[in-house]
């Protein structure tokens, strides 16, 4: 299966730590398999440098299946390159034509440092779940699974927005830096099911304010989802504007309000 | 070494639930909303309300001197019209200062800007233009008030004979043309904007999200024909000044896009 | 010194119960005077770190990467076994339990096992309130399907992303311990010594990665949650960062490793496809539900698969296991498509795999259900392999998945060393020479939420009123220096190759030599050879950049040098082993009909390993394994 090789050229973002000036710099890969995926494609250029006694680029990976969240960089002015619904890793030489000329820069967002080149700091997306990101059910005190049914359409919309990966792409591709459709899809997911109720209104007030601790604000360009690998949709932001509203506006303090 | 902390781009503070609600963006976006469909209303009707030029000079007249005395000997004259621009007004105002200090939040959140060229995939024109098209709109309609409410803008201003103010301000070329590009960023404006509020409210709902779409193209571009269609009428010479001189209280002959109807 | 696996007495069904009854307790007031480091935030250490942190221990968890939800746990697909018996299919305890002895070809121990199968619907109750999104049916209650090899339907499933619901679920957890302040949470910050005093594991030296400062934790006891070794492989379907360094070094501070010979080859994994190939993408085993494995009975057949009628074809797991089928246990899938394609029969340009056709279950069930239980597995397929299988049959072959071998423990999941702990996948203690489909996700939060906190207990509770070692200790100093010495070592020999230039070397011998099959001529040249990569890695390795900042060759470099020590452990084992089992299989002992033989009179033992020096043989201790429960059998699955 000798598929022809492609010639690519990249044009990577260079920074050798938080605080040091970075800038652009062009290497040229020349034996690129189609098969390859993107980030095979910069682990042949990265074994070319190191022969060549240049640093290697740094750049966040670990799963190689799209589902661990960990890789991610604009790749020609788009999270995660132009393949729609698809991680960085998952993303093939085959969709590029021979002789390209690819541009990698990192992630850029105030909340996100620049470790090196391409690697960022996204621990900010982990202060927002601190912040009420999940169901509080010590171990232990569970009761059976069966208990309470979730209907079928909803545990279905909960695993849409659940599938998040967490890999900042919606805050890349934001021109605010809005953090809203990862917020909102952790939202979604819990505030969904029914043993999600109880935290409600807390989670969510608590959620969106700490993601507005670091982030910009939502002004509906819906790159977010364009750029999303598992395309989770911005319905799920409406879903968190509304739930923001109603925790805020409703007084809740009369028994029987407290759920929805 | 220390690592570098997280930088943070606003404190969370706690205060009275409304101070709390508009110091978010979640709830300054509502805001937005909110003041964005006052100030839909106010643009619809004020089409409709101008659709009268079509009629006659009388017709449009005596709906302004009607929007003065809404509603009837109920309250004293101008009262109810004044209570709608100050409303207006203050909705006017929590819309650009909400959108001004987004804008500024937004600007702090990505501090240091792509230094590659982005490519956007879903964003529209009208979405990333939105603060131009705002700010052209807003200057224009500080423009329009001292042109055709206060008069100060305009030498022909004739206070309560809003048809001979209108015919002789656009009658002016540059007003006429400054007109049509205020429109046309209105009309973007609305395109998101009408859009954009159901996602800011939480309107949503599988059944009827692409409505939502229809209808913010339908809005903005009822707007932009109705109003457009105002000083090209009257550049194009459809409607005239024709009764210069004429006391308002007087019908005027042959004024009007279709003539003197008695 | 003696192996004492601390298994309780009295009947089978009653050890667990028994034991936490008579386990020492820590008052609640006392329990924050205890300080526990868990290194690893997978689900076995997501787990534990929370729950540990609910129970108010003072906690402090370790990930090497940006955010705990990383851990490789995220991409197990298929699912989470549970005796609930939801379908009333006749599963129980008992069931579960027997099913993953007799699926470990008798090398685990009966008595975790039965604790495992105990758990695991506590496991399940505590997911969902979690608010883990398992798969529904219309009325509500949750679904569940037979996956590899079960015959209950006892696997529940969030889609093809189990794993990645099940690590939020532990995450989250976690996250929330995180902002009551219970625990300290560090990231980008790798583990790399054990601390010992006196054979007690008193704590843990780090790299921070991205200032690479080197500093110290204490604690009263380690917990390693740091996940299998089957990088060793080089290709395997692990996640690139995957390593077995954490358990090397406590490997090498005192700590037996066990059973390291036995690494699970997973049947359905996308053949490889060139020599920059960086790791192999599993497909999930639930799609062997449906899917059926076959090759062209002509091995020069060069047909598209389509065109070849079924006369042709030979879908050999029906032909030679009639009742099981295409859903064989994994090793016996695996090796069964290793001889088709040892034997030519190869599928796809390298002729490196077998086919697995859905056209027979989308004529029958149509393609939205295909789509609609597969969907996703078939968009990663046709990304990767660029072909659609609703047309095409995928082309699959084996690859190293799942290592059952790892640090020895005893009932209370406490290595040789006294006070450390370990779980999920790095330990060695339930899946014996093979795991079940759907049950790693099981043992790893079975660990971390169930046994562990009440374990951990027993062995904290005489210790009221001791601090944890100072960090200014000499032992901490000691390993520190260590730590610091090597990262300069790594960087100061500036050779001519590259890190991954010698992994993939070390991951060929180890494959070709000690992989799917196993001879003992293979495993005295893999024996030979890895030394030899080992000099030269150490001469010739070009590490470049610097230890002070982020440095990704540099953490790359230190865990493939513990990868290059413990392959020959690995080969050792796997010599010593004279007999096929499970996951280990040697070519000299199989039956008539090429399956493994067991040799149950002079193996049925756990083997573990202790550390002697580098270039010095270890010494091998072996724990007998009873089994009083589940009679010796051989696995037939005709």
């Amino acid at each position: 299966m000798s598929a022809p090789k492609m010639h690519i050229k990249v044009t990577a973002w260079r920074q050798s730590g938080p605080d040091a000036p970075g800038a652009f710099k062009d290497y040229d890969v020349n034996d690129v398999s189609p098969d390859m995926s993107f980030l095979e494609m910069l682990d042949t250029l990265n074994e070319r440098l190191i022969e060549n006694n240049e640093e290697p680029i740094a750049f966040d990976h670990d799963c190689r299946e799209g589902i661990c969240g960990s890789c991610g960089m604009m790749i020609n002015g788009v999270p995660h390159g132009p393949e729609r619904g698809t991680a960085t890793c998952q993303l093939h030489m085959r969709k590029f034509n021979d002789n390209a000329h690819i541009t990698v820069e990192p992630f850029r967002a105030a909340a996100f440092t620049i470790n090196k080149d391409l690697s960022v700091d996204r621990s900010a997306l982990d202060r927002i779940v601190e912040a009420g990101g999940y169901i509080t059910a010590p171990t232990g005190s569970a009761p059976d699974a069966n208990l309470i049914p979730v209907p079928k359409a909803v545990s279905d919309t909960a695993m849409d927005a659940a599938q998040c990966i967490g890999c900042g792409a919606c805050v890349a591709a934001c021109p605010n830096s809005a953090a809203q459709l990862f917020t909102s899809a952790k939202l979604a997911h819990l505030n969904l099911l029914p043993q999600g109720q109880a935290e409600r209104w807390d989670r969510t007030i608590d959620m969106v304010e700490t993601m507005e601790m670091y982030f910009g604000s939502c002004t509906n360009f819906r790159e977010c989802e364009a750029a999303c690998p598992k395309e989770i949709s911005v319905d799920f932001i409406a879903m968190l504007n509304k739930d923001y509203v109603k925790s805020q506006l409703k007084q809740r303090r009369l028994a029987g309000q407290v759920f929805p | 070494m220390q690592r570098s902390a997280v930088t943070q781009i606003k404190v969370r503070k706690v205060a009275a639930w409304p101070i709390t609600f508009y110091r978010s963006a979640v709830g300054k976006k509502w805001v937005m909303a909110i003041t964005g469909i006052m100030l839909m209303g106010f643009v619809l009707s004020h089409m409709v309300g101008n659709l009268k030029l079509y009629l006659s000079r009388e017709e449009i007249n005596l709906y302004g001197e009607a929007l003065r005395e809404i509603p009837g000997h109920l309250l004293p004259r101008t009262v109810f019209l004044w209570t709608i621009r100050l409303g207006l007004i203050g909705a006017f105002a929590l819309h650009i200062h909400a959108a001004v200090s987004l804008t500024r939040l937004n600007r702090k959140a990505r501090p240091v800007a792509y230094q590659s060229e982005r490519d956007y995939i879903a964003a529209s024109f009208a979405a990333r233009t939105m603060r131009w098209s705002g700010v052209i709109v807003g200057l224009y309609v500080v423009f329009h008030l001292l042109d055709l409410t206060a008069g100060t803008a305009n030498p022909d201003f004739v206070r309560g004979d809003p048809y001979n103010n209108l015919v002789r301000s656009l009658e002016r070329p540059v007003v006429g043309i400054a007109y049509i590009v205020a429109n046309l960023a209105l009309g973007i404006h609305l395109f998101h904007g009408a859009w954009s509020i159901f996602q800011s409210l939480g309107v949503n709902n599988p059944r009827f999200n692409n409505a939502r779409k229809r209808f913010a193209q339908g809005f903005a571009a009822l707007i932009v024909i109705g109003n457009v269609s105002f000083p090209v009428a009257i550049l194009a010479g459809v409607i005239k000044q024709s009764c210069e001189g004429t006391p308002i209280e007087e019908p005027c002959a042959g004024s009007g896009a279709f003539g003197e109807k008695n | 010194m003696a192996l004492n696996s601390h298994i309780p007495e009295g009947p089978m069904a009653d050890k667990w119960t028994n034991h936490k009854f008579e386990s020492a307790l820590v008052n609640p007031a006392n329990k924050r005077k205890f300080k526990v480091i868990v290194v690893g935030t997978g689900l076995a250490g997501a787990s534990a770190a929370a729950t540990l942190a609910e129970l108010g221990y003072q906690v402090t968890a370790i990930s090497f990467h940006d955010t705990p939800r990383r851990a490789h746990s995220i991409a197990a697909q298929g699912g989470i076994n549970a005796a609930k018996n939801y379908p009333n299919d006749g599963d129980s305890v008992h069931r579960l339990f027997y099913d993953t002895v007799k699926g470990g070809d008798f090398r685990a121990r009966e008595a975790n096992v039965h604790r495992l199968a105990e758990v695991s619907v506590n496991i399940i109750d505590q997911c969902v309130a979690q608010g883990v999104p398992f798969a529904r049916e219309y009325g509500g209650q949750l679904d569940n399907r037979s996956f590899g090899g079960a015959q209950v339907s006892r696997t529940f499933y969030a889609r093809g992303q189990t794993g990645q619901q099940l690590l939020l679920g532990a995450y989250q957890a976690l996250a929330r311990q995180v902002s009551l302040g219970n625990v300290e949470l560090l990231t980008r910050t790798e583990m790399l010594e054990l601390v010992t005093k006196d054979d007690r594991a008193v704590g843990v030296v780090c790299r921070d990665l991205i200032t690479g400062a080197v500093f110290s934790l204490s604690g009263h006891a380690v917990v390693l949650a740091t996940g299998g070794y089957g990088n060793v492989y080089y290709l395997s379907t692990n996640a690139k960062l995957s390593n077995v360094t954490a358990a090397w070094r406590a490997h090498k501070q005192g700590a037996y490793f066990a059973n390291p010979c036995y690494t699970q080859i997973h049947p359905t994994c996308i053949p490889a496809s060139d020599d920059f190939q960086s790791k192999l993408t599993l497909m999930s085993e639930s799609l062997r539900n449906d899917g059926r494995i076959w090759v062209p009975k002509d091995s020069g057949d060069s047909r598209s698969p389509r065109d070849i009628p079924e006369a042709d074809r030979d879908y050999y797991l029906e032909r030679r296991y009639p009742a099981f089928g295409n859903l064989v246990p994994r090793d016996i899938a695996s090796r069964a498509a290793k001889r088709e394609v040892d034997e030519g029969r190869g599928v796809g340009p390298l002729k490196n795999g077998v086919y697995l056709d859905f056209g027979a279950a989308i004529s029958r069930l149509g393609k939205p259900v295909i789509e609609e239980r597969y969907g996703n597995l078939f968009e990663i397929y046709e990304r990767i392999a660029d072909d659609n299988p609703y047309d095409t049959p995928m082309r699959i072959y084996p690859a190293v998945h799942y290592t059952m071998g790892g640090l020895w423990v005893d009932y209370n999941l406490m290595s040789n060393l006294e006070g450390l702990y370990v779980l999920g996948e790095a330990n060695f203690s339930d899946h014996g020479a093979n795991r079940l489909g759907a049950s790693a996700l099981m043992q790893g939060l079975a660990d971390g939420y169930f046994v562990l906190p009440y374990t951990i207990g027993a062995y904290l509770a005489p210790l009221l009123g001791t601090a944890p070692l100072a960090t200014d200790e000499p032992v901490f100093k000691a390993a520190e220096t260590k730590v610091a010495e090597n990262s300069r070592r790594l960087l100061s020999i500036k050779g001519d190759r590259t890190v991954d230039d010698i992994h993939r070397e070390l991951g060929k011998v180890m494959w070709e030599n000690c992989g799917m099959g196993r001879t003992e001529a293979s495993l005295s040249k893999a024996l030979a050879d890895i030394p030899a990569i080992r000099e030269e890695f150490w001469t010739n390795v070009r590490v470049l950049g610097d230890n002070e900042s982020l440095n990704q060759s540099l953490e790359k470099a230190g865990r493939v040098a513990d990868f290059l020590e413990f392959g020959e452990l690995l080969c050792n084992d796997a010599q010593q082993r004279k007999e096929s089992c499970g996951g280990h299989f040697r070519e000299e002992y199989q039956t008539d009909e090429g399956e493994a033989l067991r040799d149950d009179e002079n193996f049925a033992y756990v083997a573990a390993w202790e550390f002697n020096g580098v270039d010095t043989a270890p010494t091998l201790h072996k724990e007998d394994l009873e089994f009083k429960e589940v009679h010796l059998a051989t696995r037939s699955y005709k």
